[in-house]
């Protein structure tokens, strides 16, 4: 049949009805163009962020903690990357064979790991922080469930030789002790994160925009000379292992420019390798522990008196009979004397000319003193727990308190604020701040608290401490004009002096120009002696010794005659 | 007419290749400065890798050690030092 006499034509339909169809028709598609232009024209951000998720990424970038640098610009303290190996337990089912292979390479038990792969958490870490050799190892067995991740460790060189004063840095490379915490601000850096295009093969072939840029970190360079801070710190280990004493510190300090140039304390311990830290192996004791200083403080009290008082250098002061009462309180001096000049109170370690000295100014002066070189107020370097030490205001003293601080007893310091306070006899009675970073400009001067007169007598009385006849003559260095003052302090327990004594030295050279200062605390010797003279002083001496060698300062005394020196013969040819 | 229709049309597809090429092009040396920026990246993790080994090597008390045990060397004792005058060290 063909088409033009099918009947189904010829039937007569109302125009309406097709006119109806093509109206719908052309509804239908105005639907459609309505809804492009709506999805092109208006709302496209949904279909273009789509679009662009098929090939753009966002990349992190990652940024590194900066490097800690001693003086020189040796590392101290450096973070590398390292990888940590997770597993996502429901997908690594793997045979035996590859978990002995994986346990193989992370050097793990085989139980241990399939203890973890059994786990039915989501996500377990098998193994953090392994180096990035094994982990291209593990990533070539192509393991499933098994991942990796980067992360930075940071790494101690130097161990517990600086451990201290660096400190360490947690999770998350936060800053948690020390230099680390102290300076994490600088220290950390900022990750960054860019947009880019990938191609099929995950090359990135387009830089699409830089969301944040990374910041590195940066480096602190700080005032520590390493070969002195070693110097120090195994002459503080051997001393104390030696008197057997509970724990120990010392501080070296520039006295030109008030830089640190080491610090160390003992016990320490290794920031490498934190697993079994106790408390009092991280103290900083230096920093946060104060200790009633003893005779160390004596100097001061007789250079209050030659600025304040009427004193001399040598003025004579009668120490006989060996005590003196105060009230209900008795001084007593270790050996009896007799009469003394000034400075021989100091070479001897009299208390009781001490105290006699201090009797006789008012204690209003003395605070003062004492405040102006920085005792009672915490130095603010940025260490955490830093302490000030205890200094009573002098409305409240007792006339026996006033006696016992000239020589030490009443009021407590901190190692550090005792070295600083001798700075100001090394400078010409100056005090500058104290800095751990290395400063290319040395401060020109500080504030001052004695006058240069009075700073000059009293180094040389602290000159006649180390001779013959001294406290102290183990404190000598050979070559150098060496001035300093021991300390003997009984300890404080429950509010009473006990029988166990705080041994400490703190001196400077070269006494003509002097250069640097040590101070040297040594708690609880029980090896025997426990005088500042027999137990730090020896330690003063060698790292003194060391430290002048190494900064090549230029011998300011005679040094034992040793037959005639040889010159060696100069090379000839050059 | 006709003539600067056809110039300008082969301006056109000359141009429109050139940029292809272009793009192409760009894209290569970006690739390229990826990889030695990872390369960089790679560098800088060596170094920081060898200053640790450098100064573990250098460790004080492994020098000392040394020193004392297989130089047999020892500090001077005073009087064998000699100093000698001349400008200050600086």
């Amino acid at each position: 049949m063909r088409f033009s006499s099918s009947p189904v034509l010829s039937q007569a339909v109302p125009a309406w009805r097709s006119r109806f169809v093509l109206l719908m028709l052309l509804l239908g598609f105005a639907t459609l163009a309505g809804r492009t232009i709506y999805l092109q024209g208006f709302r496209n951000d949904f279909l273009r962020g789509k679009g662009e998720a098929r090939y753009e990424r966002v990349l992190e970038i990652s940024s590194t903690r900066g490097r800690i640098l001693d003086r020189h610009g040796d590392v101290l303290a450096v973070s590398t990357p390292v990888k940590s190996i997770w597993a996502i337990p429901e997908d690594a089912r793997l045979q035996p064979a590859d978990v002995r292979q994986l346990a193989r390479l992370l050097e793990m038990d085989v139980r241990e790991l399939d203890r973890r792969l059994a786990s039915d958490k989501d996500f377990v870490y098998i193994k953090r922080q392994i180096s990035p050799e094994v982990a291209e190892q593990v990533e070539a067995l192509k393991l499933p469930g098994i991942h990796e991740q980067q992360e930075y460790r940071r790494y101690y060189p130097s161990g517990d030789v600086t451990s201290h004063v660096l400190g360490f840095t947690g999770v998350e490379d936060a800053g948690q002790e020390g230099v680390e915490l102290a300076f994490n601000s600088l220290l950390v850096g900022k990750p960054g994160s860019r947009r880019v295009i990938r191609d099929r093969r995950g090359n990135i072939v387009e830089d699409v925009e830089s969301i944040r840029a990374p910041l590195d970190g940066k480096d602190v360079t700080l005032a520590l000379d390493s070969k002195i801070q070693y110097l120090a710190y195994s002459n503080l280990r051997q001393a104390i292992e030696q008197n057997r004493a509970r724990a120990g510190g010392i501080v070296v300090l520039d006295v030109r420019t008030g830089e640190v140039l080491a610090l160390a304390n003992l016990p320490t311990y290794n920031p490498n390798n934190r697993e079994h830290l106790t408390g009092g192996q991280l103290r900083n004791r230096a920093f946060t522990d104060t200790f009633e200083p003893g005779s160390t403080l004596k100097p001061f009290t007789a250079a209050l008196a030659l600025e304040k008082g009427h004193y001399r250098y040598d003025t004579v002061i009668q120490t006989a009979p060996g005590r003196m009462s105060i009230g209900p309180a008795v001084i007593h001096d270790a050996h009896l004397h007799g009469a003394l000049t000034v400075a021989q109170v100091i070479q001897k370690s009299s208390n009781v000319g001490a105290a006699k000295i201090a009797l006789s100014m008012p204690p209003e002066l003395m605070w003062d003193m004492f405040d102006s070189l920085g005792f009672g107020t915490p130095l603010k370097l940025g260490f955490p727990g830093e302490v000030g030490g205890r200094l009573r205001p002098w409305k409240k003293w007792q006339p026996i308190e006033q006696a016992t601080m000239a020589y030490g007893h009443g009021i407590s310091v901190t190692l550090i604020q005792l070295a600083r306070a001798y700075l100001a006899f090394a400078r010409d009675g100056d005090l500058v701040p104290l800095s751990l970073l290395r400063l290319d400009t040395p401060p020109i001067s500080g504030k001052p608290v004695f006058s240069a007169q009075t700073a000059k007598e009293v180094r040389s009385m602290l000159e006649m401490v180390v001779e013959p006849g001294g406290t102290a003559p183990k404190a000598r260095v050979p070559g150098y004009r060496t001035a300093g003052k021991t300390g003997t302090a009984h300890k404080l327990e429950g509010g009473a002096y006990v029988n166990k004594y705080v041994a400490s030295f703190v001196g400077l050279a070269p006494a003509s120009d002097p250069r640097l200062v040590v101070a040297v605390m040594i708690d609880e010797p029980t090896g025997g002696s426990y005088y500042g003279g027999d137990v730090a002083a020896p330690v003063f001496s060698r790292v003194m010794a060391g430290a002048l060698r190494t900064l090549g300062i230029p011998f300011d005394a005679p040094q034992k005659p040793a037959g005639t020196p040889e010159i060696p013969a100069a090379p000839e040819e050059m | 007419m006709a003539r600067i229709l056809l110039t300008l049309l082969l301006v056109t597809v000359g141009s429109a290749l050139f940029t292809v090429d272009a793009n192409h092009r760009a894209r290569r040396l970006f690739v390229e400065l990826e990889r030695e920026q990872a390369r960089m990246r790679q560098l800088e993790v060596e170094w920081g890798q060898l200053q640790l080994e450098q100064s573990t090597w250098a460790n004080h008390a492994r020098v000392e050690k040394i020193a004392r045990e297989k130089l047999q060397m020892k500090p001077p004792a005073p009087g064998q030092v000699l100093s000698l005058e001349g400008r200050p060290a600086s």
